[in-house]
């Protein structure tokens, strides 16, 4: 039941810019804390390049190890914002209003911190740029359009400027507001980006308009990205766990687990650190734990169709491989910790609405998802490796080097600097959206009762 | 496909695992022949040794009554191999000749195809190589010393097969079996190794693939492996060879 409090526009303005007109006070100590993370990441990242990849834990066989896991998962969470603002826009669940552009916004940055991986883990990242994109005509060698490593790219590059285009349609009629409201160089900037929006008729439509196209064409783009970034395990034949058939599906509903929490994670942050509680309310949270029970039952059946595929061909090396991944130490404190922290621990609580409702609760395990997530790619990539076929003679394991774990925080303090640097100069909850579902609210008498409801677009 | 049919080569490589001691001359004799950086215990530790041809150790049976059994294992040079769709960059690349080669100098060091790579066979260079510099000048002229940060394997000694045909070509002679001949084989002391061209058929590759003892590694893979093996003979039980091996 939706529950809200009346608001007029000028609360709406003054509410949702007070982080945008004038800086918050914790606002310079966390970006200090957050700015050194990303200096010691990058420093770290440019050491990494002088020495080469010795200063991982990578061997062989486990060639692909933490970077490739931790990109697995950043494109994961990228899938919030098209699952809130497309899939939810277009199925018109009206409480998506206030998150979506935090999810867009969410999207674009982890988009932007994964590309880093794949070729941070590169032998020599530095061809990557000329060689691989785009086509270099000059030698006469196309790219290898057989190998998964080029569809990511091209699917990677799609969904970021199909967001980035959907997060500035977004952000015009709350840029003119700004525009409005500042003053010098300022002023000159956000009027450029404003686009000369008016607030007239036809541009509401043309915004609208676009803003459904965009929704619409983005939405292959919702199965292909994680089905594409799955299958540069499931072509490989020489891995036993990761050949697999079921591995697209099963990578674009944990995707949708992760990125949805992620997004929860975010509206906790929102709600503690800009005071949105008029926006950001607990019926939201109700509404995404709800949503996010079907995803994780049915990413869960997914987890266990793999396994049950992989034993049901009673292969020797598979058995190996699910031995070590499950009942070896301490590959199954991960799988258990997995379990727990992806599934368990969440789902547990959120079946009850007195937690749905609770915000420290829905931030805590929102993260804890994510945590099993992150430990789920873990789980699925090198121990696959670690156990590659009957060359018992080969078989080695890994451990990630201080290296790869400083990059992993790195890439977490980066995102939320970047959010962070964004939310100074933009509004993160969409002003034309919060005023648009007051206008949409009205108050139905039902009998004796008066019920809030809500009219359709 | 045309230029392959064309070609007067297919190379390919037998290997007779009952004539095989473990003497690891083969692994030795690749290390000195292809420019491979010295692999020390540390490497090993690390697991990054690189070993374009490595003896494999297996011991069967219990104590007292064990046996040791060793398979040299090398890059299978498969006609379907996996290694090659998975670059992005066709770094990993098959030549008319049916080897398959690794062109350094396009490789960005995904390590893409040693994760397609079922037989482990290759390899990722993750420091710059060193030799002291008492071995400057025993570096092989002919074959290119890789820097880091790309992958390398087995080429059939790619130099030797260029050696070879040019030498035949020259003196307006064919290639005869036996002219060329990798390092590994040609350092082999019981004569285990064969390296030969499958399209002669007089062959002596072409007797041993066709032998009943032989197997190829991994062959429910379906990569069309250009590495054949003939088991093991052994008296005791003699079902290997039944069997197929492995």
């Amino acid at each position: 039941m939706q529950q809200r409090r009346q608001l007029d526009e000028k609360q709406i303005n003054r509410e949702l810019l007070n982080g945008n007109l004038a800086t918050p006070k914790w606002y310079y100590p966390v970006m200090g804390v957050l700015g050194v993370g990303v200096l010691i990441g990058f420093a770290t990242i440019l050491y990494m390049f002088n020495r080469g990849l010795g200063v991982t834990g990578l061997a062989r066989p486990v060639y692909w190890g933490l970077f490739i896991t931790t990109f697995v998962f950043w494109v994961g969470i990228s899938h919030a914002g098209i699952m809130i603002s497309a899939i939810l826009r277009l199925t018109q669940a009206e409480w998506r209003r206030p998150v979506t552009r935090a999810a867009e916004l969410l999207t674009v940055f982890s988009l932007l911190t994964a590309l880093f991986f794949p070729l941070m883990h590169a032998g020599r990242p530095w061809r990557i740029a000329y060689w691989l994109i785009p086509y270099d005509w000059a030698r006469g060698i196309w790219p290898n359009v057989r190998s998964p490593l080029f569809w990511d790219p091209i699917a990677i590059g799609t969904y970021l400027t199909g967001s980035t285009l959907f997060l500035f349609v977004a952000l015009i009629p709350d840029l003119a507001i700004l525009r409005d409201r500042t003053t010098g160089i300022k002023k000159t900037i956000y009027s450029m980006l404003a686009l000369g929006w008016r607030g007239n008729p036809r541009q509401w439509q043309l915004q609208v308009v676009a803003g459904i196209l965009l929704s619409a064409l983005m939405l292959p783009i919702f199965v292909s990205v994680h089905s594409i970034v799955s299958w540069d395990f499931a072509v490989t034949p020489a891995v036993e766990g990761w050949h697999s058939t079921i591995f697209a599906p099963y990578f674009v509903i944990g995707a949708v687990h992760s990125g949805v929490s992620a997004v929860v994670t975010m509206m906790c942050l929102m709600r503690w650190l800009w005071k949105w509680n008029n926006y950001i309310r607990p019926e939201h949270f109700d509404a995404l734990a709800r949503l996010l029970i079907i995803v994780a039952t049915a990413w869960l059946a997914f987890t266990f169709l793999e396994l049950i595929f992989s034993l049901y061909g009673r292969d020797a090396p598979e058995i190996a491989l699910r031995e070590l991944q499950i009942f070896t130490w301490p590959w199954n404190l991960i799988f258990i910790t997995f379990l727990l922290t992806g599934y368990v621990i969440p789902v547990g609580c959120w079946l009850f609405k007195s937690c749905r409702n609770n915000i420290a609760i829905m931030f805590w395990t929102s993260i804890l998802v994510n945590v099993g997530m992150w430990l789920e790619r873990f789980l699925i990539i090198v121990p696959g490796l670690a156990r590659k076929q009957v060359f018992v003679y080969t078989w080695e394991g890994y451990w990630p080097s201080p290296v790869e774990w400083v990059i992993l925080v790195w890439s977490f303090a980066w995102v939320s600097f970047l959010m962070l640097l964004f939310a100074r100069f933009f509004p993160l909850v969409p002003l034309f959206e919060a005023k648009e579902s007051q206008v949409f609210t009205t108050e139905m008498k039902v009998g004796r009762a008066t019920v809030p409801m809500v009219i359709r677009e | 496909m045309v230029a392959e049919k064309q070609s007067k080569f297919k190379w390919g490589m037998a290997i007779d695992i009952d004539k095989c001691t473990g003497c690891q001359a083969c692994v030795l004799a690749c290390q000195a022949e292809n420019n491979i950086p010295i692999n020390t215990e540390d490497n090993f530790k690390d697991a990054r040794g690189i070993e374009w041809i490595r003896v494999e150790r297996y011991w069967e049976g219990e104590f007292p009554d064990v046996k040791a059994k060793f398979i040299p294992i090398l890059c299978m040079h498969c006609d379907n191999a996996p290694c090659e769709p998975v670059c992005p960059v066709y770094a990993s690349y098959h030549t008319v000749e049916g080897l398959n080669v690794q062109v350094y100098n396009r490789c960005v060091g995904t390590r893409y195809c040693a994760n397609g790579c079922p037989y482990l066979v290759r390899f990722f260079n993750y420091w710059e190589p060193e030799w002291p510099e008492s071995f400057q000048n025993q570096l092989n002229p002919d074959v290119t010393v890789r820097s880091r940060g790309i992958m390398e394997k087995c080429t059939m000694c790619i130099q030797r097969i260029r050696r070879g045909t040019r030498k035949a070509k020259r003196d307006n002679n064919e290639v005869m079996d036996g002219d060329i001949s990798p390092a590994c084989v040609q350092a082999c002391p019981t004569d285990a190794m064969v390296f030969g061209n499958q399209k002669d058929p007089n062959s002596k590759i072409n007797k041993m693939k066709n032998d009943k003892r032989s197997y190829t590694l991994l062959d429910h893979l379906k990569t069309n492996s250009n590495v054949w093996y003939l088991a093991k003979v052994d008296e005791d039980t003699d079902t290997h060879s039944k069997e197929g091996g492995h």
